[in-house]
């Protein structure tokens, strides 16, 4: 871990101007994510900006019968809030089918959404990696594979985004808050905010320097049955090889986004159109020109597999 | 702190990991947090985890470092009375906070329950992720207790019990090579008054 | 003492403190974060300081410039040490490839470097400042491709006769065999993934070294510590009282106990260092991955006529197959056999034993095919398996098993476990959306005879203290020590100090091979037995006659508390166990059968394990609470190996990619469901007189077969290729959508 100085900021803009200002700065809240990163220099940020005394750690009602939720809310309290649990069900299901209890306990919303790829190239500082060192090559293309993208992923960078929480919060259509240098607010829909990799993997997120996230909110609850179904080798503690996020309707339609197999929570509207013809029209549509490796290809059966388990639990 | 700020290398993050410029010299950051209920006054570098702040500057080594990145469990410790991975927490933004440890919880002569029932059941075998286990356990039935939701829960709505699979699902971030997971459960389950 | 004639009844029959369950003595320390390991003897040391060793960015090839310059000018730096200044190093008896690497690199993360810097911080920082160039050479990487071309490495023993094991003529008879099966079956490598990192402190005091470390045999630690370092025996000391998880991983010198060792002298001051998680997985040994290839001819009463089990391996120059075809030499009947191994010259990093070489990924195949077979027989599987017990080694019908209850263990195990409600037609039993199976596999590995001594010491205060240097890595050592001790001087256990792992007390038979508790407590006893002849002459008394207990001492008529016996001044009793004759006369080995129940969602492939139970035939246990955990812990390792345990290997790069613990995943709480276990009342009077034998890895072998056949009986689908992931069945599953 290279060295770096520390401040604990008492105000979004300054933290914002603090980071924007200079090369190497960094927000910190959670951590359990950056410091992973920085241990193995992966990451290696010249200065941190600790956000946690900002406040934005509250779940309030929106007044157009949404919730905004704080950017410091840890995943733990948002999986335990009752409307939450009584009306974004497929929000806590995300939650809790991720990480484990210590590290939801620490971990962070705004957090969360940042999290960066688990791709075991990547954390390899030894080997080649757009992301990590742009330019340098990807040596995953051509290596082990297994967990990694199968569709709007570039000949750059094969990477997935690795979260649950997202996948949820893209079913949700939420909207992601924030606040930059000059004071200046804005809204990003979550399906805006994770790039793809394209000739930039190095860029997760559509972020500019020093922006902080503030809050996310979401819109009126869209009622329905909610499901998660997280496929992985072991029953807890993994990362996912498949995830369904869904919210199904008496009627059969619904919204259905996939994690695990994209640089970002894959959604594709027109696939959801779909739903009430089956898992398999669906993910034809969702993964069309999806472009597996060898070790990766079983995510398109799986994936169709995995959401006709969801639509089969929603029929009871 | 800001000062600290301006002795800091000017330059971008090399975005290789084995670059070759030298690291500022570290400026140790104070911090006062109570541990085991006693207030500790230290003087970190502030790359100091909280684990290593424990371990190596209050020399509390019941916490113990199996992974160092959130993999294992083994860290675990009760902040604020909530369970974390201390390794993946800077000791510096501990500021103020209240540390529960392993050594915090019961003593060889005044044993915690649940440190009782690890030795009644056999809930461990070489003993490395056991600190981290009991902690993660005493904060797991008190989470069941607060209600706070898991995987295993059936219906999110309704109040989680004690049952084996909540626990085992709720206990999952500790890992144990030795494999004494069923054994564990059962310790766990005499402390909750039920059945693994 | 000499064992070289069945033990007759003798004072551990008592059985009033060996095997009685017993919580650990080391409980209350290892439950209060207490009992001190490598890294944490800050008691003994103050102020440490810290080393990070750097490992090698290639697999094979030279390192062409290492510039330290930037690291040595890095805040708190103290000293780097490379291969250029650590002087002349030797290579450990126990060790394939040397453990500091440069200029030549043998492996992927061998170790090239440390940085010893006053704080980890420091030293971990200072550590990414090397400047390391290299020229990259070609290796092998490939099994597939090493084993087209790999030699015979021998019969499934020990692997330095490199010829084929025969017995009768295979060919002929399997070619006549009226029903057979020829399959292969693959096993990936596998990481130990221990929960303590690998960790020393090395202290100089003048020439003399004493590393703390964590390491499971101390004495094959401490002569290949001396030997690498260039020093005499006498000038080492090893001490290593807590192991944090070994499965042996941990039985050689490792790089961490070197690199303390030479940074501290370089520093001049105590170093302790811990190897980082991310490396551990390659600068490690492995279990290495097998190519199994197994033939079974039987007769259509299913009595067996022909087996061939072949296994091919890979290893660096130097080393040693993995034996996964020992087991099928003794656990069925069969006239005609033949055993092979094959081994590939490989640049991964070093194979070497892992928790049951041999059988644990050997049973995985064996226990598989022979479930194949039984299915083409038409025959239940546990009755397939008793029809072809055997009594006698096949090989020598004259040499009988010490003791062989494999056919109580299963009909045992079949009854406790509801077998015969196992529907024989696979997927033919639903659970909701889970298709629900059962399994079994026999359990078999041999026992080993070792060496082993202590030192007890009865003293002026009457305090009983057992020193060896025994290692407890969580096998329950101290506890069942304190048991034999206490059985053979009168007194409970509780009252017996237990003082392990150091290499100034008599050398054990260390941890390792499941041959620790046999006959670590086997040589307690002869060193006891001493003991006792001490205490007895002492009182005056005719040691033929004496019986230990309740405290007292007693001769016909004439009864001291053992505390006065001590009062005139301290006793010692010091003797080994040592071995002759009698594991060649007979087949000293261990039985158990795994019964399994699983589900596989039959949407999404996922396996869960629902229901497992091991009955288990090993002689006496000594302490049924640990022998119990060693048991549980087996075949939790089992299901990881089954289910999700793959040290994947990038060819191009010879190194394993998913080198950490969020990456190679080992099983979690959820994976794994109340286990049960059943001991069989034995004694076996030819192992020793503790009438024991080992138990620890008996736990792991089959467990994997047995899981892989609950998987098959539940979708119909067979996999032949560890570990059963869902994709390698996901197709074949019925249609869902």
């Amino acid at each position: 871990m290279k060295a770096f100085t520390y401040e604990r900021a008492k105000d979004p803009v300054a933290a914002a101007r603090a980071v924007a200002g200079r090369s190497g700065a960094k927000f910190i809240a959670g951590g359990t994510n950056l410091l992973d990163l920085m241990k193995i220099e992966v990451e290696t940020p010249t200065h941190l900006v600790d956000v946690q005394d900002l406040g934005f750690d509250k779940i309030e009602a929106t007044k157009d019968g949404g919730l905004r939720i704080g950017a410091l809310v840890t995943n733990t309290d948002l999986a335990a809030d009752e409307r939450v649990r009584r009306d974004y069900a497929v929000l806590t299901r995300a939650i809790v089918a991720g990480a484990s209890g210590q590290l939801r306990n620490k971990a962070s919303t705004a957090g969360n959404l940042l999290q960066r790829t688990r791709c075991s190239y990547f954390y390899d500082t030894n080997m080649a990696c757009n992301k990590r060192k742009p330019g340098s090559g990807c040596a995953a293309i051509g290596g082990y594979s297994r967990q990694l993208g199968i569709i709007g992923v570039s000949d750059q960078c094969i990477a997935t985004f690795p979260g649950d929480m997202a996948v949820a919060m893209r079913v949700l259509d939420a909207v992601i808050e924030t606040i930059d240098a000059e004071g200046q607010r804005r809204s990003i829909p979550i399906a805006d905010f994770h790039r793809l990799w394209g000739d930039k993997p190095e860029q997760d997120t559509v972020l500019k320097p020093g922006e902080l996230i503030t809050a996310v909110t979401l819109p009126r609850p869209l009622g329905g049955k909610h499901f998660y179904e997280k496929v992985r080798d072991r029953a807890s503690y993994a990362y996912a090889l498949v995830s369904v996020a869904a919210v199904i309707q008496d009627d059969g339609t619904g919204r259905v986004a996939f994690g695990g197999v994209a640089p970002r929570p894959w959604r594709v509207e027109e696939a959801e159109a779909l739903l009430p013809k089956g898992a398999a029209a669906v993910t034809a549509r969702a993964f069309q020109g999806a472009t597996p490796t060898k070790d990766n290809a079983f995510k398109l059966p799986l994936a169709t597999r995995a959401l006709a388990s969801v639509l089969a639990e929603a029929k009871g | 702190m800001g000062s600290a700020a301006t002795a800091a290398a000017a330059g971008t993050a090399p975005l290789v990991a084995q670059g070759t410029s030298p690291s500022p010299a570290p400026i140790n950051l104070p911090v006062k947090m109570k541990v085991n209920g006693k207030p500790r006054e230290l003087k970190l570098d502030p790359r100091t985890t909280l684990l290593d702040a424990l371990r190596e500057h209050l020399q509390l080594t019941g916490t113990k470092k199996g992974c160092d990145h959130g993999q294992c469990g083994a860290c675990t410790v009760i902040v604020n009375g909530k369970r974390i991975n201390s390794c993946l927490s800077l000791a510096v933004m501990h500021e103020g906070d209240e540390v529960t440890t392993i050594e915090g919880l019961g003593t060889p002569d005044k044993l915690h329950p649940m440190q009782a029932a690890f030795i009644k059941h056999d809930g461990y075998q070489c003993g490395y992720c056991t600190p981290g286990q009991i902690c993660s356990a005493v904060a797991v039935l008190d989470e069941i207790k607060r209600g706070v939701p898991s995987h295993a829960q059936a219906d999110l709505t309704a109040a989680p019990g004690a049952t084996g699979e909540e626990m085992r699902e709720r206990m999952s971030g500790n890992i144990c090579r030795c494999g004494a997971y069923s054994n564990i459960a059962e310790a766990m389950a005499d402390v909750a008054g039920a059945s693994a | 003492m000499k064992f070289d004639t069945p033990a007759g009844a003798n004072p551990i029959d008592t059985m009033t403190v060996v095997g009685r369950p017993h919580t650990r003595i080391d409980g209350p320390l290892k439950v209060t974060g207490l009992a001190p390991y490598a890294y944490e003897h800050h008691k003994e040391v103050e102020s440490p300081a810290y080393g990070y060793v750097v490992g090698s960015a290639i697999a094979k090839g030279r390192i062409t410039n290492l510039d330290t310059s930037a690291a040595k000018a890095a805040p708190g730096v103290i000293a780097v040490v490379t291969a250029e200044d650590a002087g002349k190093l030797g290579k450990g008896n126990f060790n394939t490839v040397k453990l500091l690497g440069g200029p030549e690199v043998d492996h992927y993360h061998q170790a090239i470097a440390i940085v010893v810097a006053e704080t980890f911080e420091q030293a971990r920082a200072a550590a990414g400042l090397l400047k390391v160039d290299y020229a990259r050479a070609k290796g092998r990487f490939d099994l597939t491709e090493g084993l087209k071309t790999a030699k015979l490495a021998g019969g499934g023993d020990s692997g330095n006769e490199a010829k084929e094991d025969r017995v009768g003529d295979f060919e002929k008879a399997f070619g006549e065999a009226p029903v057979k099966i020829d399959v292969e079956y693959t096993t990936p490598d596998h990481s130990h993934a221990m929960m303590e990192p690998f960790a020393s402190m090395a202290v100089w005091e003048g020439d003399s070294v004493k590393v703390w470390t964590s390491n499971q045999m101390i004495a094959w630690g401490h002569g290949d510590l001396a030997k690498t370092l260039g020093m005499p025996k006498e000038k080492v000391r090893l001490m290593s009282p807590y192991v944090g998880g070994g499965f042996g991983g941990k039985l050689f010198l490792r790089t961490d106990a070197v690199m303390a060792a030479l940074g501290a002298r370089a520093a001049k001051r105590p170093v302790k260092v811990a190897l980082a998680r991310p490396m551990m997985a390659n600068n490690a040994t492995h279990r290495p991955a097998t190519h199994q290839r197994i033939r079974i001819g039987a007769t259509k009463d299913g009595t067996i006529t022909a087996i061939a089990h072949e296994s091919g391996s890979g290893d660096q120059p130097g080393g040693s197959p993995e034996i996964a075809a020992a087991q099928t030499k003794l656990l069925y009947a069969g006239s005609n056999r033949l055993i092979a191994m094959r081994l590939a010259e490989l640049d991964l990093p070093e194979g070497n034993a892992m928790r049951a070489p041999g059988e644990a990924p050997g049973m995985m195949a064996l226990e598989a095919a022979m479930d194949e077979m039984a299915e083409k027989l038409g025959m239940d599987p546990v009755a397939f398996r008793i029809k072809n017990d055997t009594q006698v080694d096949p090989a020598k019908p004259d040499r009988k098993f010490s003791q062989r209850q494999l056919v109580r263990c299963l009909e045992t195990g079949a009854e406790k476990f509801g077998w015969s409600k196992r529907q024989a037609k696979p997927g033919s039993v639903r659970d909701g959306k889970w298709l629900v199976g059962m399994g079994v596999a026999s359990a078999f590995r041999n026992h080993m005879n070792m060496t082993s001594g202590a030192r007890v010491r009865l003293g002026s205060d009457g305090i009983v203290t057992v020193e060896t240097d025994m290692t407890d890595i969580g096998t329950g050592s101290y506890t069942i020590i304190a048991q034999t001790a206490g059985e053979m001087l009168g007194v409970p256990a509780e009252q017996v100090v237990v003082k392990l792992g150091d290499s100034s007390f008599p050398v054990s038979a260390g941890s390792g091979g499941q041959f620790g508790a046999a006959n670590a407590t086997a040589g307690v006893y002869a060193a006891c037995v001493k003991l006792r002849e001490a205490v007895a002459q002492r009182l005056g008394y005719n040691s033929a006659d004496v019986t230990f207990k309740e405290g007292k001492v007693t001769s016909g008529n004439r009864s001291a508390s053992l505390k006065d016996a001590g009062r005139g001044g301290e006793l010692v009793g010091e003797d080994k166990i040592e071995f002759a004759g009698l594991d060649k006369a007979y087949q000293i080995s261990t039985f158990g059968a795994h019964f399994v129940e699983v589900g596989v969602d039959s949407y999404t492939g996922v396996v869960r394990v629902r229901r497992m139970l091991a009955v288990c035939a090993a002689g006496r246990i000594i302490n049924p609470v640990s022998a119990r955990s060693q048991v549980i812990g087996a075949m939790t390792m089992g299901v990881g190996s089954t289910l999700m345990e793959e040290l994947a290997v990038d060819k191009r790069f010879g190194m394993f990619v998913n080198h950490d613990l969020a990456s190679y995943e080992v099983p979690v709480h959820a994976d794994i469901p109340h286990q049960d276990v059943i001991f069989l009342d034995e004694a076996d009077d030819k192992a020793n007189p503790m009438k024991a034998k080992g138990i620890g890895e008996l736990g792991l072998c089959g467990v994997g077969g047995a899981v892989a056949n609950a998987i098959y009986n539940a979708t119909g689908v067979r996999v032949r290729d560890y570990p059963i992931t869902l994709e390698k069945h996901l197709e074949k599953l019925p249609e869902v959508a």
